[in-house]
């Protein structure tokens, strides 16, 4: 039984058999008859965003903090161009998101007719796939299709662009059942014969460590819990890359703490000195890695990874295992289990006795101020007045970030959501409205620099028109404070365009948009100040105004191995070399 | 650079792979990605090799199964064994890639390219021109009085050589179309 529909209503039609809720997006001529079909019904509730960049970020947050796709829908040309930052953003961080754009009609394409890009062109590189629809008879079948690449295998961002006239025609709809999605199956299964080697290493390891990265939390839910397992019972060292934070619980006994050029101490040099590293769904970034000559010289690695080009993509390692977390972790455990494996209890014990030697360094200790509101103060009040709360964090992009890593702890997956792979400045607020949006009675929490925060501030008009009580806790240091610091160590203390001048009175922007604005200068007000926040049923914006000149400790330049870390002890004594990137 | 570098022993029918996977040494391999035909698939397929400073020494691309809709697209290429190694998996991941085939790796293969030559000359020239084509078994397609076209195949080694010595007798303009590959026996 087929039934016929204009390529607008198919738009609708499938995006409802994809079980969308909501959609962030932005009208303009090349979509309005899917605008119209969107005002015909109540299923599916669009959120007008205030810049489409904001509706990528929106899309990407609700797709981070649920697991679910986030779709965002713009127009032709300058719609389409606004996407590009988001979809190399959820590209980079592997984000499940569908984009539909609009696109002149097919007799145009090819004449510079108003409002047109070549958006499949432009888009090609910052897209898992991407599709032109050029007959509507093809257009519900390409949005099945679309989530279908989104949401398998490795997830990323998907776009499919659909010109005018294809909207306005009508022909048979396609179900979802029906799509040809058949020879998208990336394996998922890892190999037994690999895992059963990866066994055998972890039986004989002295000095393990499990390297846990995004992957595990795209995986699902079930990845984590199979790690807690896993790490319960091995009692193997957890570490994780930025993006994979919450997987294991920061309160959980085996933790060491986020890894890389701002990772833990600990971290940082339990991956130098371990002899097993099992690296479970990150991908060596150059972050995590440093000179990659000298990383882990002298550990066995083994690598699970859903997408066979990340293996031996940077380092080169011994057991690659190609698979989905959640399975191949299934699989590890079963083969653990059955085989009544044991761990080298004399060698974990005098592991673990070294790490608490590192731990005992308190990488993180900071001077504190009766004076000025120190940064990773402010962070540390956060986490312990929102601790076990309903709470999800999304951050911008530079110190603050950092800090938000290293002193707030998550102890479950999807509630951290930051941009890790691209480090876009302007992310986080509008990734908080996407989280919101997705859970509308948690308290969501965007940490944020005030320059980074500024890049898409246009965005509180819409958690103000949705009602989206977002928490703005913003990092006031007046710098480009990453910028600031990494100018005083590696630039001569030139520095060159890293203030942020003119800033507005948040708090007067707060009542322009209509919501709450909160300003805290001491930290005697800060904890009130937090609570109040908190308190406020709507949107916030707190300016948090700290200290200037602080530096974001520990810090492994790049292209410096693990144990070439700058504690901040050392950062008066580190003052030479340029770094690449 | 030859396209038709491959190397002994390390295939699959050996028993031991014995490229290095650490090599630094560069090594031409030649590539059959079979894809969907759509459009922009060529473009995504090329924009990896741009993107991430991979090698194009040679491409060739036409649809191979008009029913199902498959290209088949040739691509001559260089780099260290862990650059190849990366390359395969980047295309066997992307999604209208159905299959992808190391020939270099897979045993040997046969190789040709197609290519015309014009070479333009009077006299003494003109005759040596012809038979050196006669020699390299390439035929004259198109004749004026004072200019040939010769078509020729072969390995891209041979087109070299011919097109070398036609250079002094008066080659104009040469096209090629690149390599097509296919493995031997089945
Ligand atoms: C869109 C974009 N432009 C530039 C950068 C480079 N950058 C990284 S951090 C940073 C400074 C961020 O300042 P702020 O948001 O105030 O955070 P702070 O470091 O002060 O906490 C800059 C400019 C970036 N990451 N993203
Ligand atoms: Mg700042």
């Amino acid at each position: 039984m087929t039934k016929q529909m204009t390529g607008a209503k198919m738009v609708v039609q499938a995006l409802k058999d994809q079980g969308v809720e909501v959609v962030f997006g932005y009208p303009g001529g090349a979509v309005l008859p899917i605008y119209d079909e969107l005002f015909l019904q109540n299923d599916i509730r669009h959120i007008l965003v205030r810049h489409e960049q904001g509706a990528v970020h929106m899309a990407e947050g609700y797709a981070r903090s649920t697991g679910k796709p986030g779709v965002a829908l713009v127009t032709s040309g300058p719609g389409a161009t606004n996407a590009v930052t988001g979809l190399t953003d959820a590209l980079m961080d592997s984000i499940p998101i569908v984009v539909l754009t609009g696109q002149v009609p097919t007799f145009m394409i090819g004449t510079d007719g108003f409002q047109e890009a070549d958006t499949v062109g432009i888009t090609r590189p910052c897209t898992k796939m991407n599709w032109l629809v050029k007959d509507t008879a093809k257009l519900s079948e390409t949005i099945h299709q679309a989530f279908h690449v989104s949401t398998h295998g490795r997830p990323g961002p998907v776009l499919v662009d659909i010109p005018k006239d294809v909207q306005f025609a009508t022909a048979d709809y396609v179900p979802a059942e029906k799509a040809k999605i058949a020879h998208y199956q990336p394996r998922t299964e890892g190999d037994a014969a690999r895992i059963a080697q990866l066994v055998e290493l972890m039986e004989q390891a002295e000095r393990p460590i499990l390297y846990t990265g995004g992957g595990v939390i795209n995986s699902g839910p079930r990845a984590s819990a199979l790690l807690r397992e896993l790490a319960a019972e091995t009692n193997f060292p957890v570490t994780s890359t930025l993006m994979g934070l919450g997987a294991y619980p920061a309160s959980g006994k085996n933790w060491v703490g986020m890894l890389g050029m701002h990772g833990l101490y600990e971290a940082n040099l339990a991956m130098h000195g371990c002899d097993l590293m099992i690296n479970i769904g990150a991908r060596f970034d150059d972050r995590i890695t440093g000179r990659v000559k000298d990383f882990s010289p002298r550990s066995k690695k083994a690598h699970i990874d859903i997408d066979p080009s990340s293996i031996n993509k940077v380092i080169h390692v011994d057991v690659p295992i190609v698979g989905d977390v959640t399975k191949v972790l299934e699989e590890l455990l079963r083969q653990w289990r059955a085989r009544g494996s044991k761990t080298d209890q004399r060698g974990l014990a005098s592991w673990w006795k070294q790490i608490d030697e590192w731990r005992a360094v308190k990488c993180l200790t900071y001077k504190p101020s009766t004076t000025t509101i120190k940064p990773q103060y402010a962070l540390e009040r956060l986490e312990a007045l929102t601790k076990g709360m309903d709470r999800y964090i999304t951050t911008e992009v530079g110190q603050h970030q950092m800090w938000a890593a290293q002193y707030l702890g998550f102890e479950d997956p999807n509630r951290w959501m930051t941009s890790g792979g691209l480090g876009t400045m302007g992310y986080g607020l509008p990734a908080s409205i996407g989280v919101q949006i997705a859970h509308p009675e948690a308290l969501v929490i965007n940490v944020a620099g005030e320059a980074s925060w500024l890049m898409n501030m246009q965005e509180m008009g819409t958690a103000m028109q949705f009602r989206a009580p977002v928490k703005q806790f913003i990092l006031n240091n007046e710098r480009l404070g990453m910028v600031r610091q990494w100018q005083e160590l590696l630039h001569g203390e030139r520095y060159s365009s890293s203030w942020s001048e003119s800033l507005p009175d948040f708090v007067k922007l707060a009542e322009a948009f209509g919501c709450k604005g909160i300003k805290c200068e001491d930290p005697k007000d800060l904890d009130d100040a937090i609570m109040e926040m908190i308190r406020y049923d709507g949107p916030v914006i707190f300016d948090c105004l700290v200290e200037k000149h602080e530096n974001c400790f520990p810090m492994i330049p790049s292209g410096k191995p693990h144990n070439e870390m700058l504690l901040s002890a050392d950062a008066e004594a580190f003052r030479s070399g340029a770094v690449l990137v | 650079m030859s396209a038709l570098n491959i190397k002994k022993g390390s295939t699959s029918h050996s028993a031991y792979d014995l490229r290095s996977g650490l090599s630094e040494v560069e090594e031409s391999h030649t590539l059959a990605v079979i894809v969907e035909n759509e459009p922009g698939v060529l473009a995504r397929v090329i924009g990896l090799f741009s993107g991430r400073g991979y090698n194009i020494d040679s491409l060739t691309v036409a649809e191979v199964d008009h029913t199902g809709h498959r290209s088949r697209i040739t691509i001559v290429t260089r780099g260290t064994p862990a650059v190849i190694d990366q390359i395969e998996a980047q295309l066997r991941r992307m999604v209208p890639v159905h299959a992808v085939h190391d020939l270099t790796m897979e045993g040997p293969s046969v190789q040709r390219e197609l290519a015309l030559l014009k070479v333009a000359g009077t006299g003494a020239a003109r005759v040596e021109a012809l038979q050196l084509a006669e020699i390299f078994r390439a035929n004259v397609v198109d004749s004026t009085l004072e200019s040939f076209v010769f078509e020729m195949t072969g390995t891209p080694d041979k087109i070299d050589a011919f097109a070398e010595l036609m250079r002094p007798l008066g080659l104009l303009e040469i096209a090629r179309t690149g390599v097509a590959a296919l493995k031997r026996g089945v």
